[in-house]
């Protein structure tokens, strides 16, 4: 008797199987059709780091303190600043990160005395040689409109 | 008689020309299918890029897999390596010859021609043995075994069931089968007999939850692992013409063949009828693919020998003893 019941109840359950992937075929697909269509990425995303524009002084408030440089646990970061004069603030006046060695812990954002680097959108990193991995904070900023 | 037998030659050629293209172009539209409906099963829309809807992309496929490199493994019976590919498609194309596509168009209308389908469709089986062995290699071998194994527990209710149909119509042309359906279609008669030839028919296409020997070659190896390039296009394309003929004939055993329901024609020629319902019954075992996971081996020949074959024969004895006395 068992054995019937095995067979019946086993058939019932591939119907049921069937009747979901028909189901599934008439629903819209769920993927975009990449490089035509995007979609819109979310605020939240944690993109390679960039300065953030102040709109106080429109530029950035690096100071060239050297912290992120420090703490960096790949040792990515290169900072350079200037000073005017003895007793004036520094200003950083180079920034280079090696992206294609950063382990994307957020050490250096946590970490910045001044809160002037921030994460970007930056998803599609399609380069062409390693050196298009190093990126040029600095040239970014100016480069970016506000 | 000289001119009817000039006649008759052309009639062959033609007709062999006309099976080789339709056979090449049904893979192609099955391999775009499938993937098709993989894809939208899968919530994903499957080829797109290349041709419209991606209907080149298996063109695409094939110019790739004859740009491969024949690679024989040094160590391989050679002689078998080779021919056993060529062995596997061979027997699916004499199918095409006594399947009834429409009343005017059967290649060759044979006195046994359900049979003669039956017998070409146990070469491939011979065909994936020699291919397994001529690989020399234990995990090609043994996917060999399992489908040989595999495609003799499933021919036995396939056969059975199909002697059901054949008691009921005393014959074995296909012609006369699909006629003595004009009324009712068979599978109203025999819902038993039709389901069991559909698991049977997936079961010996190597196809669906039964694809243990060419799954393998996914997660280990399977018989046609040492193939490359176009000898492994082979083997796929013999599966998707394979799939044509079972289907086929399930139609035409089953399904009525080139009527419409219950005799309404609805002025549609035969032949859209039929290909109508064959490629319906393909999509069906395209969808059954993409829905279970594939049995274990084990569980594969128990199915067969305790559920399929039990059951086909109750339904063949049901049958005789209901055909005696009406």
């Amino acid at each position: 008797m068992s054995y019937w019941k095995e067979i019946i109840e086993g058939g019932w359950s591939l119907v049921e199987g069937m009747r979901v992937t028909i189901r599934r075929i008439t629903k819209p697909v769920v993927t975009v059709q990449y490089p035509r269509k995007h979609i819109p990425m979310t605020a939240a995303y944690r993109g390679h780091i960039e300065f953030k524009r102040f709109p106080e002084t429109g530029t950035h408030r690096c100071i060239a303190c050297g912290t992120c440089q420090r703490t960096c646990p790949a040792g990515i970061i290169k900072v350079q600043g200037l000073k005017q004069h003895a007793m004036s603030p520094k200003v950083a006046t180079h920034y280079f990160v090696d992206y294609t060695r950063c382990s994307l812990c957020g050490l250096c954002v946590e970490c910045c005395p001044t809160q002037t680097l921030q994460y970007s959108n930056e998803y599609q990193l399609e380069w062409s040689s390693r050196w298009d991995g190093v990126l040029d904070l600095m040239a970014r900023l100016e480069g970016k409109q506000s | 008689m000289g001119h009817e037998m000039g006649s008759d030659w052309v009639r062959l050629v033609v007709g062999l020309v006309v099976v080789l293209a339709f056979s090449q172009l049904n893979a192609l539209f099955l391999v775009w299918l499938e993937r098709k409906v993989a894809g939208h099963i899968q919530l994903r829309p499957g080829p797109k890029e290349v041709g419209p809807f991606g209907l080149l992309q298996t063109i695409a496929d094939g110019i790739k897999l004859v740009g491969k490199e024949l690679i024989t493994p040094a160590t391989a019976d050679w002689k078998l390596f080779i021919i056993a590919p060529v062995f596997v498609f061979m027997p699916v194309l004499v199918g095409f010859l006594v399947l009834p596509f429409s009343p005017q168009l059967i290649l060759r209308d044979m006195n046994a021609g359900v049979l003669l389908i039956f017998a070409f469709s146990t070469f491939t089986v011979l065909a994936i043995l020699a291919g397994g062995w001529a690989s020399n290699n234990k995990y090609a071998l043994l996917g060999a075994v399992r489908s040989v194994a595999q495609n003799v527990a499933y021919e036995i209710p396939l056969l059975l069931s199909v002697m059901s149909v054949v008691l009921m119509v005393h014959s074995m042309r296909f012609a006369e089968i699909v006629q003595a359906q004009d009324k009712l279609w068979f599978i109203f008669l025999q819902p038993v007999a039709g389901l069991i030839f559909l698991i049977c028919a997936t079961a010996e296409t190597n196809r669906a939850p039964f694809d243990i020997p060419e799954a393998e070659s996914e997660l280990v190896a399977g018989f046609h692992t040492e193939y490359s390039g176009m000898r492994f296009g082979l083997f796929f394309l013999a599966e998707y013409t394979n799939m044509f003929i079972v289907s086929a004939v399930a139609t035409s055993l089953f399904f009525g063949g080139w009527q419409g329901p219950f005799g309404f024609d609805l002025h549609i020629p035969g032949i859209v009828w039929f290909l109508m319902k064959t490629y319906v019954l393909i999509f069906v075992i395209m969808w059954v693919r993409w829905t279970f996971p594939r049995l274990r081996f084990d569980q594969l020949m128990n199915f067969s020998w305790k559920v399929m074959i039990p059951l086909s024969l109750a339904n063949l004895l049901v049958t005789a003893v209901v055909l005696k006395f009406i």
